[in-house]
C-alpha cells in the first residue's frame, strides 16, 4: 500500500489549477470561466493546507486557506451579480458577444 | 498575543476609522435609503467625505517610527505613511468629483457608490503596510472586490456592465494565479510573513539548490501576476482599457491614481524586503543567486511602456487613451523599482505626488467635457479652446505635464526618475524612456491640434458655460502643476523623507 505523501497533494493541486486555466482560456460562458478561477483558487487551498500538515509547519496554512474559502464566496456573490446584470442587458452570457468595448 | 493585539489597537485608529466609515455609512444607506432621490445620495456621500477626512487627520497620530502591528501582519514606516496620504488625497478629490458628475447624478442609488469608495480605500489603506502574504492577499481581494461593483456602477449603460464583467474575470484570473504562487512561498519557506520568508532566505539555505531557485522564481513571478494586474503592467493589462473607458470616470481616475499607487506601494515593499540587500552593492539584488530580479523588472518596465504609447496613438476615445497613457506611465514608475536604491524610490514617490496632480485633472476636465457635452470622443473636443477656454488650457497643461515637458511639474518628476536611473547605469532604460516621452507627445498633441486648430464637427461652437465650482476646481489642479514645476524643493524633500522602509 502506497504512503499518500505530500507530492501526491502538490500533483492534484498542480491538475486543479491547469484545469482551471483551461477552462478560464477555452470557454466562453462567463459562468465557466467564474467556476475555473474558483479551480484556481482552490488549488492554492489544497497546497496551503497541504504544506501545513505535512511540512510540520505551524496552523497558519489552513487559516489562509479558511481565509479564502470566505473569499471565495464573496467574490462569487460580486461576479454573479454582475454576470446577471450582463444577462439582462445582453440577454447573453458568451463573453464574445459582448463586446461594445473594441479597440 | 492578545496582548500584542491590544497594543496594536491604538496605532491602527485611521484604519479604524476608515472601515467605519464604510460600515455606518452602509447601514444608513440601506435603511434610510433606497428612496431614489438624489439628496440622500449626497448626503451619504458628506458623510463619506467626513470619514475620509477625519481619517486624515488621525494619520499623524499614528506615526511614522517604523515598527510592527499584529505580530508581524502589518507594518507602519514613514514609506507606507506617504502612500497613506497620497490615497486618503485622491478618495477626497474623487469624492468631490463624483459629487459634479452627472453620470453618478442620474443613478438612484449614488449613495452606495461613496459606501464603495471607503471599502476601496480601506483595502488600499492595508494595502500600503501589508507584511505578510494572507494580509496582502486579502487587502488586495478587498480592493479588487469593491472595485468591480464601482466599475459597473452606471447600470443602464451597457459599457459599464460589460466593464465590470472583464473587470472580474481578469482579477478573479490575476488573484487566483497570485494565491498559487503565495502557497507556493509558503511551503518554500514554512512561513506567510514576509520578514521571516526574507531571514530564511538571507541565510543561504535554497543558494545551492538548483530546483529550489527554479520553484522559488515561478512562485514569485506568479504573485507578480497579482501586482502587475493592479499596476497594469504588460502583459496583465488587458482589463484595463476597457475598464477605464467603461467605469464611471470618476473611479476611472481612482483606479488610475489610487489603486495604481497601492499596487506599487505594495509590490515595492514585497521586493525591497525579500530580496534585496543594500549592505551588498547599490543597485544589486541578492537572495538568489542566478536571478536577477532587476532584469526582471526592467523587462516588465519597458514593455509596460512601450505598449502603452504606441497603442494610445489609436484611440480615439479620450478616456481609453488616458487609461494607455495610464499604463504608460506605470512603464515609467517601474524603472525606479528596477533602481530600488533611496534615489530610485524617492524618485517614484516624487512620480506618484505629481501624477496626482497631472492625471486627476486630466480625467476632471475629460468628466466635465463629457456632462456638458455628452462624449468622451476626440473629434467632440474640436474648438474647445473657443467654447471652453479654461477647460482647453486646463487640458493642455495636464497633457503637457504628463508628456514630461517644462516648465510643468511631470518634467521634475521624469527628470528625477531619470537621473535615477542613469545613476545606477541603466543607461540604456533611460534613453528608452526617452524616445517613449517623445512618442506620448504625438498623441497629446492630437488633443491639442483639436482643440485649437480645428472647427467644431457640427458646427456647434456655442461657449459652454462653466459653474464657479468647476471653474475654481479646474484652477486648483492647474496651479500645482505650473508652482511645483518652478519650485520643487517641499515635494522632492518630502518624497526623499519617505524612502525608508521598515527591515526588522
Amino acid at each position: 500500500m502506497m504512503e499518500i505523501g505530500i507530492t501526491h497533494y502538490l500533483v492534484v493541486s498542480v491538475v486543479l489549477f491547469s484545469l482551471g486555466v483551461l477552462a478560464l482560456t477555452t470557454r466562453r460562458n462567463v459562468v465557466l470561466m467564474l467556476m475555473g478561477i474558483e479551480f484556481m483558487l482552490n488549488a492554492a487551498n489544497i497546497n496551503l493546507v497541504a504544506f501545513s500538515r505535512y511540512q510540520g509547519l505551524n496552523l497558519h496554512g489552513h487559516v489562509f486557506a479558511l481565509f479564502v474559502i470566505v473569499l471565495a464566496a464573496v467574490e462569487a456573490a460580486v461576479a454573479l451579480a454582475i454576470v446577471l446584470h450582463i444577462y439582462r442587458m445582453n440577454n447573453t452570457v458568451e463573453a464574445d458577444r459582448i463586446a461594445d468595448l473594441k479597440e | 498575543m492578545i496582548e500584542n493585539i491590544f497594543n496594536s489597537i491604538p496605532s491602527f485608529w485611521p484604519e479604524i476609522a476608515m472601515a467605519l466609515t464604510f460600515v455606518i455609512a452602509m447601514i444608513v444607506e440601506f435603511t434610510t435609503g433606497r428612496k431614489g432621490s438624489a439628496s440622500t445620495g449626497m448626503a451619504t456621500g458628506l458623510f463619506v467625505l467626513a470619514g475620509f477626512v477625519i481619517t486624515m487627520v488621525l494619520l499623524p497620530f499614528q506615526g511614522s517610527d517604523p515598527r510592527l502591528l499584529f505580530g508581524s501582519m502589518y507594518t507602519i514606516d514613514p514609506f507606507a505613511q506617504f502612500f497613506k496620504y497620497l490615497i486618503l488625497a485622491t478618495g477626497i478629490v474623487i469624492i468631490v468629483f463624483s459629487m459634479q458628475s452627472e453620470e453618478l447624478r442620474r443613478q438612484e442609488t449614488v449613495g452606495e457608490f461613496y459606501c464603495f469608495i471607503a471599502a476601496t480605500t480601506f483595502g488600499l489603506l492595508l494595502m500600503t503596510g501589508a507584511s505578510n502574504l494572507l494580509m496582502i492577499y486579502l487587502a488586495i481581494e478587498l480592493v479588487s472586490i469593491s472595485s468591480y461593483i464601482l466599475a459597473g456602477f452606471s447600470k443602464k449603460l451597457h459599457r459599464s456592465g460589460e466593464a465590470a464583467m472583464k473587470y472580474v474575470i481578469f482579477g478573479g484570473a490575476a488573484s487566483a494565479i497570485m494565491l498559487f504562487g503565495m502557497s507556493l512561498l509558503f511551503g518554500l519557506s514554512g512561513s506567510l510573513s514576509i520578514y521571516e520568508i526574507q531571514a530564511g532566505l538571507a541565510s543561504g539555505a535554497f543558494a545551492h539548490d538548483g530546483d529550489a531557485i527554479w520553484a522559488w522564481l515561478i512562485a514569485v513571478i506568479m504573485v507578480l501576476a497579482g501586482f502587475g494586474y493592479k499596476i497594469s503592467a504588460v502583459p496583465f493589462h488587458f482589463w484595463t482599457p476597457d475598464v477605464y473607458e467603461g467605469a464611471p470616470i470618476t473611479v476611472t481616475a481612482f483606479l488610475a491614481v489610487a489603486s495604481k499607487a497601492a499596487g506599487f506601494a505594495i509590490m515595492i515593499r514585497f521586493f525591497y524586503v525579500m530580496f534585496f540587500d543594500s549592505l551588498v552593492d547599490v543597485g544589486k539584488w541578492v537572495s538568489l543567486p542566478h536571478v536577477e530580479w532587476n532584469m526582471l523588472l526592467a523587462l516588465l518596465s519597458v514593455l509596460t511602456m512601450t505598449l502603452g504609447n504606441l497603442v494610445a496613438v489609436w484611440q480615439d476615445n479620450l478616456k481609453r487613451m488616458l487609461a494607455y497613457s495610464s499604463i504608460a506611465h506605470a512603464g515609467y514608475i517601474l524603472m525606479g523599482a528596477v533602481v530600488m536604491t533611496d534615489l530610485g524610490i524617492a524618485a517614484m514617490l516624487l512620480y506618484f505626488l505629481i501624477y496626482f496632480f497631472m492625471n486627476l485633472g486630466a480625467f476632471y476636465v475629460v468628466m466635465v467635457v463629457a456632462d456638458r457635452t455628452g462624449s468622451e470622443h476626440i473629434d467632440d473636443y474640436r474648438g474647445l479652446g473657443k467654447r471652453a477656454p479654461l477647460l482647453a488650457v486646463g487640458l493642455s497643461i495636464f497633457l503637457v505635464s504628463l508628456t514630461g515637458l517644462p516648465p510643468f511639474a511631470g518634467f521634475i518628476g521624469k527628470w528625477m526618475l531619470f537621473s535615477a536611473v542613469i545613476e545606477a547605469e541603466y543607461i540604456w532604460l533611460a534613453i528608452i524612456g526617452v524616445i517613449n516621452s517623445a512618442i506620448s507627445l504625438y498623441y497629446y498633441a492630437r488633443v491639442f491640434r483639436n482643440m485649437y486648430l480645428r472647427e467644431p464637427v457640427n458646427g456647434d461652437s456655442s461657449p459652454i458655460t462653466l459653474s464657479p465650482l468647476v471653474i475654481v476646481t479646474t484652477i486648483l489642479f492647474i496651479v500645482p502643476n505650473i508652482l511645483f514645476g518652478l519650485y520643487f524643493g517641499p515635494l522632492v524633500a518630502f518624497a526623499q523623507h519617505s524612502v525608508k522602509i521598515f527591515m526588522p
